[in-house]
C-alpha cells in the first residue's frame, strides 16, 4: 500500500470511484454492443479494442482508489497484447482480403453448422 | 535481484529448453532455405530435451516469480501432456500433405506449433491472473496465425479470422472479470484473491458477475457452449494438423488453468482434506450450478448437432465440443476425485482424439476428401487404417475394452461418488448418442461400398504405420491395464497452496 501518495488531495473535487466504473461499464458495453451490430471485420475489431481500454479505466481507477501499483502494471500488460493482438489481426485480414475481396464478417460463410 | 531471478530460472527449466529451440528453429530457416526438413529435426530434438528437463521436475511443489507461476506435480503432469501432444503433431506435421504444400514456410510453422507449446506450459502453471491472461494471450495469438497457415485456403483464412473475433472478445470479457475481481480484494495473485474471499466482506453479486466474466476467457478457451462458435469452423478450416493439436494441447492447458483457477481461489483453504464438492463458500455464488448446466448443453449441443455432419473434420469438433462436456463434469465435482478423472481423461484423450485425426489426414492425402461418404469402401483398400480408426472411434464413445471407457468411467464414478446420480445419468445417455455418429463411420468403412467398384489399395509408409500404431496401443493398452496411469493421476493432483 505504497501508491496512497498517488492522490494526496483526498479534496472534496475528486471524482468518486463510481463514475470511472460506470463509464467503464459504458464503454465495455458500447464495445460488445459494437462487436454484436457491426459488420466490418475492422469495425468489430475497433470495438474489441474499445472494450479493452474499457477494462483499463476500471483498472487504473481500482488501482488509484485502493493505492495498489498492480492494477496499473497489468494495464501495461493489457496495452502490449492488445497491440499485438491489433498486429496480428490485421494480418489476418489483410490475408482474408486477398482472397475473398471482402471483409464483411456476414460473407464469411463457407463454414457453417 | 539478479540472483533472484537467476534461481527462479531453474524452475522452468523446461520452458527455457523450448524457447531456446523456438530461437535456433528462426536463424535455420532463415540461414538454410533449401533443406526444409531441419527445421522439423531441430524441433523434435527440442522437443524430446523438453521432455528429458521436465522429468527433472518430478516431485517439486513450489512458487516461482513471486508467485506468478506454480511448479507443482499437476502442472507437471499437464505440461507432459503438452509436450508429448507437441511431438506427435510435429511428426504428424511431417506426413501432412497440406501443410507441406505450404513450400518456403516451413520454418514459420513449426515455429508456431512450438509457441504455442510454450504458450500452454506457461498456462497450466500460471497462479496469478496477470500471468494467466498472458499466457492465455500467448497461445491464443499463435493459434490464431497458426490456423490460417494455408493462405491460400479460403477456408483456412476464414477460419483464423473468425478464431480472432471469439478469442479476442472472450479475452477482452475475462479480462473485465479479472478487473472487478480486482477491484473487490486489491490483488491479483490467486491464493490472496482466496483469502480475501475467505475473510467473507466482499460483495456476493459483484464476485458472481466477475467470476462468470472470467469463466467466458476459460470456457472460450475449453470450447464450451454457448463460447463454442468458432470450434467447428476453426477446426474445419485450420490445417488439420492443427486442428489436432488445437484439439488437445489447447483444451488441455485451458482445463489446466481452469481447474487451478477455480480450486485455489473459490475453494475453502482452511479444510484438510476437501470434502466431496467443497463449492460455494461464499455466500451467493453457486458456481456448481453454473458449471452443471455448462456441461450438460456442451455434452447435449455437442452430441446433438454431430449427428448430421458429412464432414469428418467437422464432425471431430463436435465431438470434441461433446467431449469438453464430459471432461466438465469431473470439473465440478472439484475434489481430488474429480481432478484426477480429467487428467486421466486428457491421456486417453490424447491417443485416441490425436489418432483419430492422424487417420483423417492419411486419408485425405490419398482421397483429397473428409467427406464421410469417400470414406465407403475404405476398408478394404487400407485395413490398417480404418481398423485403427473404427479403434479411436469406439474409444471415443467411450465403449469398453478401449482407453476411452477408463476415461468415461472415472469421470462418472467421482460424480457418483459426489452423490450427482442424475448428471452421471445425463453423461451416460449423451455416450449412447455418440455412438450413433461414430459408428455411422465405421459402417461406411466396412460394409458400404462404393459406387464405382476399383481394386487400389492404399499403401502407406512405414515411418507413418509406426506413428498409426504407437497412438494406437495406448488407446488398447490403457483399456485394460491403467492401474499404473490412474496412480500417476492421484499422485499428480496436488496444486502448491491446496492441501
Amino acid at each position: 500500500m505504497t501508491g496512497k501518495n498517488a492522490c494526496p488531495t483526498k479534496s472534496n473535487f475528486m471524482i468518486p470511484l463510481n463514475h470511472y466504473l460506470l463509464l467503464s461499464a459504458f464503454l465495455f458495453s458500447c464495445g460488445v454492443l459494437g462487436v454484436v451490430v457491426r459488420r466490418n471485420a475492422i469495425v468489430v475489431f475497433m470495438c474489441i479494442e474499445l472494450m479493452l481500454n474499457a477494462v483499463n479505466l476500471s483498472l487504473i481507477a481500482f488501482s488509484s482508489y485502493l493505492g495498489d501499483a498492480t492494477g496499473q502494471m497489468l494495464v501495461f500488460f493489457v496495452m502490449v497484447v492488445a497491440a499485438a493482438e491489433a498486429a496480428v489481426g490485421l494480418a489476418i485480414i489483410i490475408s482474408l482480403f486477398r482472397n475473398k475481396q471482402t471483409v464483411n464478417v456476414d460473407e464469411l460463410n463457407i463454414l457453417k453448422w | 535481484m539478479p540472483e533472484i531471478i537467476l534461481n527462479n530460472l531453474n524452475f522452468i527449466l523446461p520452458e527455457l529448453v523450448l524457447t531456446a529451440t523456438v530461437l535456433v528453429i528462426i536463424v535455420a530457416y532463415l540461414t538454410n532455405r533449401k533443406d526444409e526438413t531441419i527445421v522439423y529435426y531441430l524441433s523434435l530434438v527440442g522437443l524430446v530435451i523438453t521432455l528429458y528437463a521436465l522429468t527433472g521436475k518430478v516431485g517439486e511443489n513450489l512458487s516461482a516469480f513471486d508467485g506468478m507461476l506454480s511448479i507443482d506435480p499437476f502442472s507437471l503432469f499437464f505440461k507432459i501432456v503438452i509436450v508429448f501432444s507437441t511431438i506427435v503433431v510435429v511428426i504428424m506435421s511431417q506426413h501432412s500433405d497440406e501443410v507441406k504444400s505450404e513450400k518456403n514456410l516451413q520454418g514459420e510453422y513449426y515455429f508456431l506449433v512450438l509457441s504455442m507449446a510454450i504458450g500452454m506450459m506457461f498456462m497450466v502453471g500460471a497462479s496469478n491472473l496477470l500471468m494467466m491472461y498472458l499466457a492465455l494471450e500467448f497461445s491464443s495469438l499463435t493459434s490464431y496465425v497458426a490456423s490460417g497457415f494455408t493462405r491460400k485456403a479460403k477456408d483456412s483464412s476464414e477460419a483464423s479470422l473468425k478464431y480472432l473475433l471469439y478469442g479476442a472478445f472472450s479475452s477482452g470479457v475475462m479480462l473485465y472479470g479479472i478487473s472487478i475481481l480486482y477491484g473487490l480484494t486489491g490483488t491479483l495473485s490467486i491464493a490472496g484473491i482466496n483469502q480475501v474471499l475467505m475473510q467473507g466482506s466482499v460483495n456476493s453479486l459483484a464476485l458472481l458477475i466477475s467470476s462468470l466474466f472470467i469463466l467466458v476467457g476459460f470456457a472460450y478457451k475449453i470450447s464450451a457452449v454457448p463460447f463454442h462458435y468458432w470450434t467447428p469452423d476453426v477446426y474445419e478450416g485450420a490445417p488439420i494438423t492443427i486442428t489436432a493439436f488445437l484439439s488437445v494441447a489447447s483444451k488441455a492447458a485451458g482445463f489446466a488453468m481452469m481447474m487451478r483457477a477455480f480450486k485455489v481461489m473459490f475453494v475453502d483453504s482452511s479444510l484438510v482434506t476437501l470434502p466431496v464438492g467443497a463449492w460455494g463458500f461464499v455466500n451467493g455464488i453457486h458456481l456448481q450450478q453454473v458449471l452443471i448446466v455448462l456441461s450438460v448443453l456442451t455434452m447435449t449441443l455437442g452430441n446433438l448437432v454431430a449427428l448430421w455432419q458429412d464432414n469428418l473434420k467437422r464432425m471431430l469438433a463436435y465431438s470434441s465440443i461433446a467431449q469438453a462436456g464430459y471432461m466438465l463434469l469431473g470439473v465440478l465435482v472439484l475434489g481430488n476425485d474429480g481432478t484426477a478423472a480429467v487428467m486421466i481423461y486428457f491421456v486417453v484423450y490424447l491417443f485416441m482424439n490425436l489418432g483419430a485425426f492422424y487417420v483423417v489426414m492419411l486419408f485425405a492425402n490419398k482421397i483429397g476428401s473428409e467427406h464421410i461418404d469417400s470414406y465407403k469402401g475404405l476398408g478394404r483398400k487400407s485395413p490398417l487404417l480404418s481398423v485403427a480408426l473404427a479403434v479411436f472411434l469406439i474409444s471415443l464413445t467411450g465403449l469398453p475394452p478401449t482407453a476411452g471407457f477408463v476415461g468415461k468411467w472415472m469421470i462418472f464414478l467421482s460424480l457418483i461418488n459426489a452423490k450427482m446420480i442424475g448428471v452421471a445419468v445425463i453423461g451416460v445417455i449423451n455416450s449412447v448418442i455418440s455412438l450413433y455418429y461414430y459408428v455411422r463411420v465405421i459402417r461406411n468403412m466396412f460394409l458400404r461400398d462404393e459406387e464405382r467398384m476399383s481394386d487400389e489399395t492404399f499403401k502407406f509408409p512405414l515411418a507413418q504405420q509406426i506413428l498409426l500404431v504407437s497412438l494406437l496401443i495406448p488407446t488398447l493398452y490403457f483399456g485394460l491395464f491403467f492401474n499404473e496411469l490412474v496412480e500417476f493421476a492421484q499422485f499428480s493432483v496436488t496444486m502448491f497452496g491446496v492441501k
